[in-house]
């Protein structure tokens, strides 16, 4: 059994050295079978194994992760928690997990800081305004949390915003959503892995799925870097790189990866309290609880699979950004980096059986599976658990796109993700 | 304890120029060339900040970008500046330095207190507490004692950054002695050479350990090297900060520019690169070793060479190498009483001014606030003022690592050094591990020959040589004390075991988990300690734990070099109108739509009013439009009609020569990508007109298309938007007004119909004429060379005044389209919207040729009955116009959802009531029935309707 | 900044460069063209993480050209005009 962690046992621990906590998670030896094997050691396949074991009881689980937990997009994204979504299909996936979010450190004990500070989306124009007008609407009919926002609102949460009407973007008014947040996103992979563990489920690191053991033309198993483990039901949650799986398994999928670049400035004492974004700039900020400001744009426009930043994106990004808040060109870069992500014709997820039978996808995300990490933990969970869809996962199969049901925001909402 | 500044000596300072700045409100002599640190440390300031977590007392602990602990804020020509590294940033007269995460001053900090609870607050305490009820409760009073430098909203940098791009054959990192010899090679080979240093001075370690080169002392042979690379025309950049190898080689260097201006970013395009970089020194563990007062050696060697300036009366100096020997000596010779640790049982021979002794090690560090002495292993204490420690040197790889060099762990070093060169970058001297002079300068020779050749002779060093013989001390487990590992971030070893025990043992999630190396030095003096200690504690070999990613960049980099030039206006740059300068002189406001700086409406003022007035005289009389943002590309060649059927969705190869139709663009996913007029100049000649703000993607688009299925020698493209100026005169008296303007072409109506194209001549230039209609009344668009766009303008607004033609801008035009239905793509079409939404099906039940996004129009999805569709909205009279963006609403059970929206609203002045576009389930088949619109919360009625609300006949076309 | 080679203009940094897309993806024409096949040629990709043949648009020069191109290590082996009429 894991250790309850709270204040008294800090406490505790604090004053004997702190030798009595045991191992977040366990390293076991994998074994030749299980019930389920989910394919990433991410957010997404971390919180499917969790769920599983929860909500579905099945316990005999491993989740097969190439290097170490958390390490893909899950420890490389800026962390902001939104559901400000303009399809009602889009709403209830991310507003489930945004859900889950809110009591997810208790849920977990586990304190993943999620912090609900709110996020503006900086408009600059009439023409914006009439876009975010139709946004703000159409949120507020799916029960999500949204506002308008004049341009005096948008001073109010960030006074220190570039409000000259001389601005190459002048302000004109947001969106926003006070329930939106960040948190803390290893915190987020490691809670959820400490609790799967807890639970029965084998995190197994280091371990590379080199192939699928198919059947009788269905999914049994994973080859792996450790060798065979077999499963009935088999799961991949490898975003920004499930097109390599795919191929191991024999299909295509509707991705292409391309690198989302990030960065985060020296540690500077509380400036910034929400998470704001211009669409003018394509620079989004905001400020982590270490003081540093984490700083995001949009995609490179080169396919790629290198998880490394680049000079052009980061330049823009950063032009930006001292375009949106100019006190901040006093600061410097710390640390820059990339995550691969895949990029989606609709921007939206894709969730459901595969191809190959026996296998569920998880994939898809795009620049904002961060967020979805509970939701689509549950919606996989579900699949696994039924072998079919939760009614929240099923728009958003990949058979959508022979049929031309795409979901797509950016068409919807004119708000990038 | 007296750190002072000796009476003589200190290359970098000039003591002719005596200057003085503030630091915590106490008032810091120095000199010209002295750093923030060295006149701190001149003048005995001790406690320079306060640590990330712990609020510890910092001192200086090194002397270059490195440094983990000296942080200030800098005042400074009216500018204040976050986290500036006291241990480069130069002193100058009057600046005003504030320790960082300090208050009111580092040396009586208000969180001092912090530390005394720190048993409990170990690595990633955060994630075991403050659960309950929620951390958003907590979070604000933590973010408050987190962040280190402040920032002053009202400072913001001294100008636009510059930025270079450079190429060169190749770029040397680092002008120390293996970087001079690089250099000198490739200087003496012809190569076209970029030499950088992140010191003012060149030299690296040459301007403070002891060589003779050549037959010169170090320090004046690498000032004669850089004076001989000048002739040669190498370009040399001091101060400058090699932070970032990209892709295909491009380095970023920072260049500092002095205290007024930002940095300079550079953008060198090497075809190869040589890293010289140096190597970093690495503190010894030992208790409480954070203590201000003690110091990387090499460090003091450096405040001593450099800047003259002592750092302590009576020093240990604790080794477990020889390179500390040279520093004891000279501060020996300088008349500080020094002692040396040596945790080896015998040292270097050779001369020695100190008490040393072998085999014996430090296990704490005493003090209260800063270092009063030491405590050895043998129970022995020494009192001291200073500890300077060398725990060996850890080969600065960053770039190296960062072209995905492969490293590996070298005993000899006790470090990792890479293993080889890239296609693209080598390394050379303490960067590759070299330890002697000889080694460094041959290295640094041999990796330029090896690149471009070169028959400059390798500098002889002739000095006695450096050795290392380092037997290393790690920190190990079980300590009981607390023996940091990075300072800034005050991880101690403790940390380090907790996150062994809790399974966090990969070394990204102890960096993630402990903070280890991820503060503003980003590990450089710490990362190896703490891999050493995860080694052992895991019984792995350090070369198994591994490195984290080395990631740019190498020392934290300006803000506003990066943004460089791209502010204001010249961020994403408006495009503008040849008659932007004759729309001011009529006092147009302008805004900006898709990309373009457009008059919104003539005459200042509010806006609305001016606006109704125009659209209301258009209708009335004639307007002048300015549209000269249409996109113009002409497809020619003997393929352009099969091109133009192929790129529509509407069949255009039935069009006669002189005639213009309407048609839409879509994408292969059938959605509606654009629409506009296409012209038939001619058998083979078309004229796309396009969106605006779409021109270079459908140009892209036509291209692609082009290239991908037809003869590319039958078939040409050329946008022609910026050559040409349109002016659209509109309205009832528009061929009146037209016909006053000598254009010498046959306005009669059968000659120019409705939809037709003709040439003429404007004063002897070209000009043609289309009739094509955005307003739904008579319409002529003049086009002419750009250059004559004014001369045009100008005769139409005089000859306009005889028939009270009204300028208009794009809001009335707004209004004037949107009575007629005449939708704005992007506007009133989105990503999802199939023509047969906006009531134009014919093309897909009848054309059975290919053309662009066919095979989309027919999925399940697009044959949904339920699909959104144009619609025109209208409401009771009297009423205000619905609110744009508002939603077309209908109950399910309690809930509402969502059946559509509104995407156009004005009030028409000429019809007298408002009216509205939308996008609406079913819409096509729900004329006459009323929905409900909600918008931000409010309920209101509209009336389905059609699109098209004036003139439903379209006589006005031709009246 | 990735330098691209333009068979016509020669290297050039990557921001000048437009991603068309994988070469080979024959467009399907006709009148019986199944929806699962429709959506293949529109979504699906092979989006290798090693070489790959791709479509690029050199925006100053307006020319198409194939470029043959490591996804992961950002290598580009070749490059070359497209000859037309084959994607």
């Amino acid at each position: 059994m894991t250790r309850r962690y709270s204040a008294l046992s800090l406490l505790k621990e604090g004053l004997t050295g702190h030798r009595g906590w045991a191992p977040a998670w366990r390293t076991p030896v994998p074994k030749t079978s299980y019930d389920a094997i989910v394919i990433g050691g991410g957010g997404h396949g971390l919180a499917a194994a969790y769920y599983l074991a929860k909500t579905h009881g099945i316990r005999r689980t491993a989740v097969l992760e190439k290097g170490w937990i958390g390490g893909g997009n899950t420890g490389r994204n800026t962390t902001v928690i939104r559901s400000n979504y303009f399809y009602p299909e889009s709403v209830a996936l991310y507003g489930l997990s945004h859900r889950l979010y809110k009591s997810l450190s208790a849920e977990l004990n586990y304190n993943i800081m999620f912090s609900p500070r709110g996020m503006v989306t900086v408009c600059h124009s009439e023409a914006e305004m009439e876009i975010a007008a139709r946004t703000v609407n159409a949120m507020q009919i799916n029960g999500v949390d949204a506002e308008l926002f004049s341009s005096e609102d948008v001073r109010r949460v960030a006074p220190i915003y570039n409000f000259s009407p001389k601005a190459r973007f002048p302000v004109h008014g947001g969106v926003w959503q006070p329930s939106a947040g960040v948190a803390r996103h290893d915190a987020v992979a490691w809670g959820y892995a400490r609790a799967a563990s807890g639970l029965g489920v084998d995190i197994i690191q280091n371990c590379e799925a080199l192939g699928f053991i198919i059947e009788a033309g269905r999914c049994r198993g994973v080859e792996t870097s450790l060798g065979p483990i077999r499963a009935e039901r088999t799961g991949m949650a490898v975003a920004g790189h499930s097109s390599a799986l795919a191929a191991l398994a024999g299909f295509k999928l509707p991705i292409n990866s391309y690198a989302l670049q990030a960065c985060v400035s020296e540690p500077v004492k509380p400036i910034l309290d929400t998470v704001v974004t211009s669409l003018g700039t394509g620079t989004y900020v905001s400020q982590s609880d270490k003081g540093e400001l984490v700083i995001g744009g949009g995609l490179d426009r080169i396919p790629s699979y290198a998880q490394r930043g680049n000079l052009p994106v980061l330049e823009t990004v950063i032009a930006g950004l001292i375009e949106m808040f100019p006190a901040f060109g006093q600061l410097k870069l710390m640390r820059q980096w990339a995550g691969i992500v895949d990029v989606v014709p609709d921007s939206s997820p894709i969730i459901g059986e595969s191809p190959l039978p026996g296998l569920y996808l998880n994939c898809g995300w795009g620049t904002g599976g961060f967020k979805a990490i509970p939701a689509g933990g549950t919606m996989l969970a579900h699949l696994l658990a039924k072998g079919a869809h939760h009614p929240i996962s099923r728009p958003f199969d990949l058979s959508r796109f022979a049929k031309g049901r795409l979901i797509d925001e950016a068409a919807g909402s004119g708000i990038a993700h | 304890m007296s750190a002072r500044r000796l009476d003589r000596g200190g290359s970098d300072i000039d003591r002719s120029r005596p200057l003085e700045f503030a630091f915590d409100g106490q008032k810091v002599d120095g000199f010209h060339g002295d750093t923030i640190a060295s006149a701190l440390l001149a003048s005995n300031i001790r406690i320079v900040a306060r640590s990330f977590k712990h609020h510890r007392p910092r001192g200086v602990w090194g002397a270059g970008v490195e440094e983990p602990n000296a942080l200030v804020d800098v005042a400074d020509l009216g500018r204040l500046t976050p986290n500036v590294r006291a241990t480069v940033a130069p002193a100058r007269p009057g600046l005003v330095a504030r320790s960082v995460n300090a208050s009111p001053t580092a040396r009586a900090d208000r969180y001092a207190f912090l530390d005394r609870f720190a048993r409990f607050i170990p690595a990633g305490f955060y994630y075991k507490t403050f659960l309950w009820p929620n951390w958003r409760s907590y979070e604000n009073r933590i973010r408050a004692m987190a962040g280190l430098g402040r920032v002053d909203p009202a400072s913001v940098a001294g100008g636009r950054a510059d930025q270079i791009n450079a190429h060169c054959d190749l770029l040397v990192v680092g002008a120390g002695p293996a970087g001079l010899a690089a250099a000198l090679q490739a200087g003496s080979a012809g190569a076209s050479t970029i030499l950088v240093d992140d010191g003012a001075r060149p030299g690296g370690s040459l301007r403070h350990r002891a060589g003779v080169i050549d037959g010169a002392a170090a320090i004046d042979w690498a000032e004669a090297a850089v004076a001989e690379l000048k002739r040669q025309g190498v370009e040399y950049l001091p101060s400058t900060t090699a932070f970032g190898v990209y892709d295909h080689n491009l380095v970023g260097l920072a260049q500092r520019r002095g205290e007024a201006r930002p940095d300079t970013l550079w953008r060198v395009r090497a075809r190869h690169v040589i890293v010289a970089a140096g190597a970093i020194e690495r503190p010894l563990p030992f208790a409480n070793n954070d203590l201000p007062g003690i110091m990387s050696a090499d460090a003091a060697l450096i405040y001593l060479r450099r800047y003259g300036v002592i750092v302590g009366e009576r020093i240990v100096v604790a080794t477990n190498n020889d390179s500390a020997y040279e520093v004891a000596d000279a501060l020996a010779e300088a008349g500080a009483a020094v002692t040396v640790i040596d945790s080896r049982a015998n040292g270097r021979a050779g001369k020695l001014a100190s008490d040393v002794r072998f085999g014996r090690r430090l296990t704490s560090a005493r003090g209260r606030q800063v270092v009063e002495g030491a405590m050895l292993n043998d129970g022995a204490t020494i009192a001291a003022d200073c500890i300077l420690v060398s725990g060996g040197w850890t080969p600065t790889v960053h770039l190296f690592c960062q072209a995905r060099g492969k490293l590996a762990w070298r005993d000899e070093l006790a470090a990792f050094a890479p293993a080889g060169p890239t296609s693209l970058l080598s390394v050379a001297g303490a960067a590759a591990g070299a330890i002697s002079l000889a080694d460094t300068l041959a290295s640094g020779a041999k990796a330029a020959r090896e690149f471009c050749g070169g028959a400059a002779p390798i500098p002889v060093s002739a000095g006695r040589e450096n050795t290392l013989r380092i037997d290393p001390i790690w920190s190990s487990a079980e300590r009981t004390d607390r023996v940091w590992i990075d300072y800034q971030s005050d991880v101690t070893a403790k940390d380090v075991e907790l996150a062994a025990r809790e399974n966090f043992v990969s070394v990204e999630h102890l960096k993630r988990y402990t903070t280890l190396g991820m503060a503003t030095d980003q590990g450089k003096t710490s990362n190896i300690g703490g891999l050493a200690l995860m080694a052992e504690i895991t019984g792995r070999q350090i070369a198994e734990v591994g490195t984290t990613t080395y990631r740019p960049p190498y020392a934290p980099t300006s803000f506003a070099s990066l943004a460089g030039l791209r502010g204001g206006a010249l961020m994403s740059p408006l495009k503008r109108l040849p008659l932007e300068a004759a729309h001011r002189a009529r006092g147009a406001v302008f805004r900006e739509y898709g990309g373009w700086l457009r008059p919104a409406y003539y005459g200042g003022g509010p806006g609305e009013p001016q606006i109704q007035e125009e659209a209301r005289q258009a209708r009335r009389s004639a307007a002048i439009f300015d549209a000269s943002t249409l996109g113009k590309i002409e497809v020619v060649g003997p393929q352009a009609a099969e091109f133009v059927d192929f790129i529509y969705y509407n069949a255009m190869s039935t069009l006669r020569p002189g005639r213009c139709r309407y048609g839409l663009m879509l994408s292969e996913s059938g959605i509606v990508f654009d629409d506009g007029v296409l012209a038939r100049l001619g058998e083979d000649r078309f004229l796309v007109s396009c969106s605006s703000s779409h021109v270079g993607a459908v140009h892209a688009r036509l291209e692609e298309w082009r290239q991908d299925r037809f003869d590319r020698k039958r078939l040409f493209i050329h946008n022609a938007t910026s050559h040409l100026a349109t002016v659209t005169v509109s309205g009832p008296r528009a061929k009146a007004l037209l016909s006053e303007l000598a254009l010498r072409i046959d306005l009669d109506d059968s000659a120019l119909p409705h939809m037709a194209v003709c040439d003429g001549d404007f004063q002897g230039g070209e000009m043609r004429v289309a009739r094509v209609s955005f307003t739904g009344d008579r319409s002529y668009e003049i086009s002419v060379p750009a250059d004559r766009a004014e001369d045009l303008w100008m005769q139409l607004i005089e000859l306009g005044k005889r028939f009270e033609a009204a300028v208009i801008g794009v809001e009335a035009l707004m209004i004037l389209r949107a009575e007629k239905g005449y939708i704005g793509i992007g506007k009133d079409t989105d990503g999802a919207t199939m023509p047969h939404d906006l009531g134009m099906a014919g093309p897909r039940e009848r054309r059975l040729d290919e053309y662009v996004g066919r095979r989309s129009l027919f999925t399940e999805e697009a044959t949904r009955a339920d699909r959104r569709q144009l619609v025109g909205l209208s409401v009771s009279a009297g009423e205000p116009p619905l609110a744009t963006g508002a939603h077309g609403v209908e109950a399910v059970g309690s809930k509402q959802r969502s059946i559509g929206y509104v995407t156009s609203s004005y009030m028409s002045p000429t019809l007298g009531f408002p009216i509205a576009l939308g996008l609406i389930e079913r819409g096509a088949s729900r004329r006459g029935e009323a929905v409900d619109i909600r918008h931000l919360g409010e309920m209101r009625r509209a009336t389905i309707g059609a699109p098209c609300a004036f003139d439903l006949g379209g006589t006005r076309l031709n009246a | 900044m990735q330098l691209f080679p333009c068979p016509f203009c020669g290297p050039r940094d990557e921001t000048e460069f437009h991603y068309g897309g994988e070469a080979g993806n024959v467009r399907p024409e006709g009148a019986n063209v199944s929806a699962d096949f429709w959506a293949n040629y529109l979504w699906f990709r092979a989006n290798p993480t090693g070489p790959s043949r791709e479509i690029w648009m050199h925006m100053t020069c307006g020319e198409f050209f194939v470029m043959t191109r490591d996804a992961s290590t950002h290598v580009v082996a070749d490059s070359s005009p497209n000859s037309g009429r084959e994607p």
